[in-house]
């Protein structure tokens, strides 16, 4: 048997443990086997590569690999709260990567290079050019190094639309020439203002479809990648990342009501700032810390909402106190998880497990929602569009259509927020005015934590 | 051209059919570890990194195969890292606790 069939025996085996990776995510019971499957798959893979035909340089693969993981330990320990940045930086690193392969595949094969790997080299860096640019503006964004707001101009569609035909034109002449190789890194320079451009107008809120449409596109680039090569195991990771993105995208657009283009072309924020500043003041009732904690500790069931806001105040920790003292208590508490809470799909159920509350109390939308015509007490904690009733009934709001936890059903509404002010979106919510809703305000962690202060009756 | 086009398009195919299936079924609970992990697993772009490397072919293709590793080895390990670290925090209140 020749080495290079040894090697495709061992990328076999690896395309097979990657799979079953990741079919272990399906339960957090089995998930960790899922990462190991991955990492055998992963390192089989590496080694059988270094047995490759016409390897001579050992030495700066070693080196390369120890700067790289150089790098990789300090982006694996980062906190949770920013796991969507350090997502959106991997999914760069990794389109800079295929970006650069491809780049050099190309110089070390042209002027003939056959018309298919043209063509699919070129859909290689133009999807890994734009992945990266996009991706490197969603981690700033992200980071809050750069502004959340969609940064729209006119005629913006139409500018981007010129740029991506400039490169799919490019493509085409070097696949029909090509001997034309000066034109390749215009391709690589257009592709890269093109990421960027396609993620400015794009608001903060929306960046949980952006962060998955990117994974989708890190994915196809690096299966094109694998055509280039004629690497299957390649193909196979990039279709299995290529459909996991495209998934989540799909999850991530309906749970906010949006389609991809709408994201894509919409700029999301603006919309909403004319419709925001037109309501008067209306009555909404408060209560005190105290009052908070006599209802519920009087409760049966409690299902507490929280959204990003909770984990930008750092009060996750404390809301596992709050759970604990109710639990203690025989209060039956769950937690409402919106598919958009956090900034990255499932980004909410990671911080509220870093707290040590048990996923089996974090309930999908579409499982509680019958439930809270049962429930005594719904306790929002920083989230606000994701429990707007007019979402279900005003036709002339803006979030009309998107799903959301029904909170108002529940026999008492508890919101913990600063003030009046409207929310992320800038949409006015009805939800604060009901007979049955009460204003807490203040910020979220200090007031659970005198909630639970209350409920332990002053220890602690 | 021909054939192996053909077979990378049928590979390509039935991947994506997997991987469709396969991660419909991966819990909602568990998206975020799921886009590290594939992350992580899309990082495998690293073999025709190393190659471009260990051939030095060209001192373009060296340089750029150089720093396409050093990319794909961040996302490996760090991909690979911060994805256990998320799944160890997911516990049960099933099991009595101590």
């Amino acid at each position: 048997m020749t080495s290079q069939n040894v090697i495709e025996i061992i990328y076999l085996v690896a395309s097979a443990l990657f799979i079953l990776s990741l079919k272990w995510m399906s339960s957090p019971a089995s998930a960790r086997h899922g990462v190991w499957a991955g990492e055998i798959g992963m390192l089989l893979a590496v080694a059988g590569t270094l047995l490759s035909r016409g390897i001579v340089d050992y030495k700066w693969i070693a080196i390369a690999l120890v700067l790289g993981s150089g790098i990789g330990i300090p982006l694996g320990m980062v906190q949770m709260t920013a796991v969507p940045q350090r997502t959106a930086l991997s999914h760069a690193f990794g389109a800079f990567c295929v970006t650069v392969v491809g780049a050099a595949e190309f110089y070390l094969s042209t002027p003939r290079v056959p018309p298919f790997k043209m063509a699919v080299l070129s859909l290689e860096v133009i999807l890994g050019g734009l992945t990266f640019t996009g991706s490197l503006m969603a981690a700033g964004k992200l980071q809050e190094i750069l502004p959340q707001r969609p940064l729209t101009y006119k005629g913006q569609n139409f500018v981007n639309f010129l740029l991506f035909a400039g490169a799919v034109g490019i493509a085409v002449s070097l696949v029909l020439h090509p001997g034309m190789a000066h034109l390749f890194p215009f391709m690589i320079a257009i592709a890269l203002v093109f990421g960027v451009l396609l993620v400015i107008p794009i608001g903060g809120a929306d960046m949980p479809t952006v962060i998955s449409l990117l994974n989708a596109y890190a994915g196809l680039s690096a299966a094109a990648m694998g055509f280039v090569l004629d690497n299957k195991l390649l193909i196979i990771a990039g279709a299995l990342d290529g459909s996991s993105g495209l998934i989540l995208s799909v999850i991530m657009s309906k749970a906010m009501n949006r389609s991809f283009t709408n994201v894509l072309f919409g700029a999301f924020g603006q919309v909403q700032a004319s419709t925001a500043g037109v309501q008067e003041a209306k009555p909404v009732r408060s209560a005190t810390a105290e009052e908070a904690a006599g209802i519920l500790a009087a409760a049966n069931k409690v299902v507490v909402v929280p959204g990003y806001g909770m984990a930008v105040a750092q009060a996750q920790h404390k809301v596992r106190e709050l759970y604990d003292a109710l639990s203690k208590r025989g209060v039956d508490v769950r937690f409402a998880i919106h598919p958009v809470a956090g900034r990255m799909p499932g980004h909410m159920n990671v911080l509220l497990a870093e707290a040590d509350i048990p996923y089996d109390r974090l309930i999908e939308m579409d499982e509680i929602n019958g439930d809270f015509p049962q429930t005594d007490v719904a306790l929002v904690i920083g989230a606000n569009d994701v429990t707007n009733p007019a979402a279900r009934s005003d036709a002339s709001s803006p979030i009309y259509g998107m799903p959301i936890l029904d909170v108002d059903k529940a026999h008492t509404v508890m919101v913990i927020k600063r003030s009046m002010s409207p929310g992320f979106a800038g949409i006015d919510n009805p939800l604060y005015y009901l007979d049955h809703t009460l204003m807490l305000f203040g910020d979220a962690k200090a007031f659970v934590n005198s909630i639970v202060h209350e409920l332990t009756g002053g220890h602690s | 051209m021909g054939s192996t086009l053909i077979d990378g398009l049928f590979v390509f195919m039935l991947a994506a059919f997997i991987g469709f299936e396969v991660i419909r079924r991966v819990s909602p609970l568990l998206h975020t570890p799921l886009m590290s992990l594939t992350n992580a697993l899309d990082a495998i772009a690293v073999v025709g990194a190393i190659v471009l490397v260990g051939r030095h072919e060209s001192k373009l293709a060296f340089i750029l195969g150089v720093l396409a590793v050093i990319a794909a080895t961040s996302n490996i390990v760090g991909g690979f890292l911060i994805t256990d670290r998320m799944l160890k925090m997911f516990k049960s209140s099933r099991p009595t606790k101590p």
